[in-house]
């Protein structure tokens, strides 16, 4: 416990006078919720398992997926890596590291309810709205910086290990053995590969509006994670197993099923959606989330 | 100047605000007073727009809450329940308050100087006291050097040192021609800080005078008077322009009688004119505290006390006057 001072006695004469009056809108409610996400260790702490998280099982994986191909194993012929290589790179390692964007996304404002600052910030803005609008556009402008820088460093760093490796396959068509060789080149500059790389920091940015939706209408940290994490990992990627045309249907426009389209390099065959439209459906999904979130938040007793 | 019209807030069947309507002026200190879960959290939240009120408004300088602009440069609160992330600073907890008000930071500075947390302000508030947290509380309340204040029990966990520096501060900021509302469950902290007093019980108004009135009504002489003979006593009492009340005979003794109005001597002088045995005759003053939970005996949220079918406070066993009749018209008192 520190020692602190007994507070000085006070006099009318001592106490400062009020500042002048400045107008300052949303600028100063931008700038608020930026000391506010700044100002707790849980923000930097996230971000940097984000950032670790990504960048290294991107490039733990992309290694040890090469190196079990130079050493024959089938299973990592499987994986991707030689038809799709781009789609390999930043689906590893992004693919555990978005968990981290979800995490913060609910825990920026469920952080509020569980310590009170909701009280505080609203007695703030009593309108309420505002709070919801600056806290989404302030995480959404830092989650796209860092999302852009982690996306693109994955990319890089994918690249330079699977450059220029050349795989050896053996396998039988029609009874006779076969033999292939193939270089493996993965570059910005090949089609659709910089709208992935690029689309993977969208991605992780609406990913975090998401969470931050889901947060604020459940309002507690445990319960929000759980949610989005369930669905994200679970609850979207099973619905792939509804039968028929529906069941795909219904599939396709889930929120990240839709949403995680853009992050890929080469569309995959009976696609439904294109990567921009299967974008735009995540973005649309996150916009209803956010505006219930905001009609609740007026709502509901604080 | 805060008012509350109709003021009505329920919670599923539970009514915790029953149309409360009052008024809190400026340049004095108003007390918020009621047993613990008689609504004084929950009308200031409804004053501060913080929960929806089932009916009727509350307004602060004429406007309701949700209405200013840049709120805390008219009002300050301080709210019960802490409402301060333990990982932030106070400093930062501040900022980004004063932020939102464009407020400089310079200003949270005077203020940490206000409150005397300068020294401490870049820590995390986990590690804080729970007067240090009250005084980050207050310090957020000051932020926007605002003409009304809102102070949900302001002393509580502070120790006697904080305690004289939060009344100190209150009655300077009344001084200064604020509005000052501040809520406590204690009648004898009231008593040494409040001006005027807004009683509740149950989320109903039980009383709505200056404390000095209160206090001359609360601790009003009682006389307890035993006799055999009571019955005919009480009326002979109530004749002579006293108030009798019958107590609960207790372990067989005679009948005794509760006087108000009425001196001893008096009632002594009464009965030996009409001849009437006396087997007791105690002039009794009642203390701050023990007036203020008998007044509002019957509305204590947990307690067993009963309520009659229109939901007043039923009278009190003893000497103190039925509660309604101490509700006045809001400002009437001054």
């Amino acid at each position: 416990m520190t020692a602190v001072s007994p507070p000085p006695p006070i006099t009318a004469a001592e106490r400062p006078a009020p500042p002048p009056a400045r107008r300052t809108g949303f600028a100063g409610r931008l700038l608020s919720e930026w000391t506010k996400i700044r100002s707790v260790r849980s923000t930097a702490w996230t971000l940097l398992i984000f950032v670790v998280v990504s960048l290294g099982l991107t490039g733990l994986l992309t290694w040890l997926t090469l190196h079990s191909l130079n050493t024959g194993r089938n299973g990592a012929r499987d994986s991707g890596i030689l038809t799709d290589p781009v789609n390999f790179i930043l689906g590893t390692g992004l693919g555990l590291g978005q968990l981290a964007i979800c995490v913060l996304g609910a825990l920026v404002i469920t952080s509020e309810y569980s310590s009170g600052t909701i009280r505080a910030s609203l007695l703030a803005v009593p309108r309420r709205y505002p709070v919801m609008l600056a806290k989404a556009l302030v995480f959404a402008v830092l989650v796209f910086i860092i999302g852009e820088i982690v996306a693109f460093c994955s990319f890089f760093i994918g690249a330079v290990l699977v450059n220029g490796q050349t795989y050896t396959l053996h396998g039988s068509v029609a009874g006779h053995a076969v033999t292939a060789h193939r270089t493996l080149s993965v570059s910005l500059s090949q089609p659709g590969v910089l709208r992935a790389v690029f689309g993977s920091g969208l991605y992780l940015t609406v990913l975090g509006l998401f969470a931050l939706a889901i947060g604020s209408l459940i309002r507690h940290t445990a319960g929000a994670i759980t949610a989005v994490i369930g669905m994200v990992l679970v609850i979207f990627p099973l619905a792939g197993l509804l039968p028929d045309s529906w069941g795909a249907h219904v599939h396709a426009y889930l929120p990240t099923i839709a949403g995680q389209l853009v992050t890929q390099d080469k569309p995959t065959a009976g696609q439904l959606l294109s990567a921009w439209q299967g974008f735009g459906v995540f973005c649309a999904w996150t916009a209803l989330l956010l505006a219930a979130a905001i009609f609740l938040l007026e709502r509901r007793d604080a | 100047m805060i008012e509350a019209q109709d003021l009505t807030k329920r919670y599923g069947d539970k009514v915790a605000v029953d149309h409360l309507t009052f008024r809190v002026e400026p340049g004095r200190v108003t007390g918020f007073l009621g047993p613990n879960g008689a609504g004084k959290s929950t009308t200031m939240r409804l004053v501060l727009g913080l929960d929806r009120p089932a009916a009727g408004r509350a307004t602060i300088n004429g406007r309701p809450y949700i209405q200013l602009a840049q709120p805390l440069r008219t009002v300050g609160a301080l709210l019960e329940a802490r409402s301060m992330h333990p990982g932030r600073s106070a400093r930062n907890h501040l900022l980004f308050l004063a932020q939102t008000q464009g407020l400089p930071s310079r200003r949270v500075d005077e203020v940490l100087d206000l409150v005397g947390l300068r020294e401490v302000a870049r820590k995390r508030t986990r590690g804080y006291s729970l007067g240090m947290g009250q005084r980050v509380g207050i310090a957020a309340a000051m932020l926007g050097d605002p003409s009304v204040l809102l102070l949900d029990e302001p002393v509580n966990g502070l120790d006697p040192e904080g305690i004289l520096w939060v009344r100190n501060l209150i009655k300077q900021l009344a001084r200064e021609g604020r509005t000052i509302f501040v809520s406590s469950h204690l009648m004898n902290e009231m008593a040494v800080t409040a001006d005027h007093l807004i009683v509740i019980g149950r989320g109903k108004l039980i009383a709505d005078c200056s404390t000095r009135e209160f206090i001359a009504r609360s601790s009003e002489k009682s006389v307890l008077v035993r006799s055999p003979d009571a019955d005919r006593l009480a009326d002979l009492i109530a004749a002579e322009g006293g108030k009798a009340i019958a107590q609960q005979p207790s372990d067989g003794q005679a009948g005794a009688l509760s006087v108000t109005h009425l001196e001893a001597p008096r009632i002594g002088e009464i009965a030996a004119a009409n001849r009437i045995v006396l087997h007791e005759l105690t002039p009794r003053l009642a203390s701050l505290e023990e007036a203020f939970m008998e007044l509002t005996a019957g509305s204590v949220e947990y307690g067993g006390g009963e309520t009659t079918a229109a939901g007043a406070p039923s009278a009190p066993s003893a000497a103190t006057p039925p509660a309604a009749s101490a509700a006045t018209p809001p400002g009437s008192s001054q």
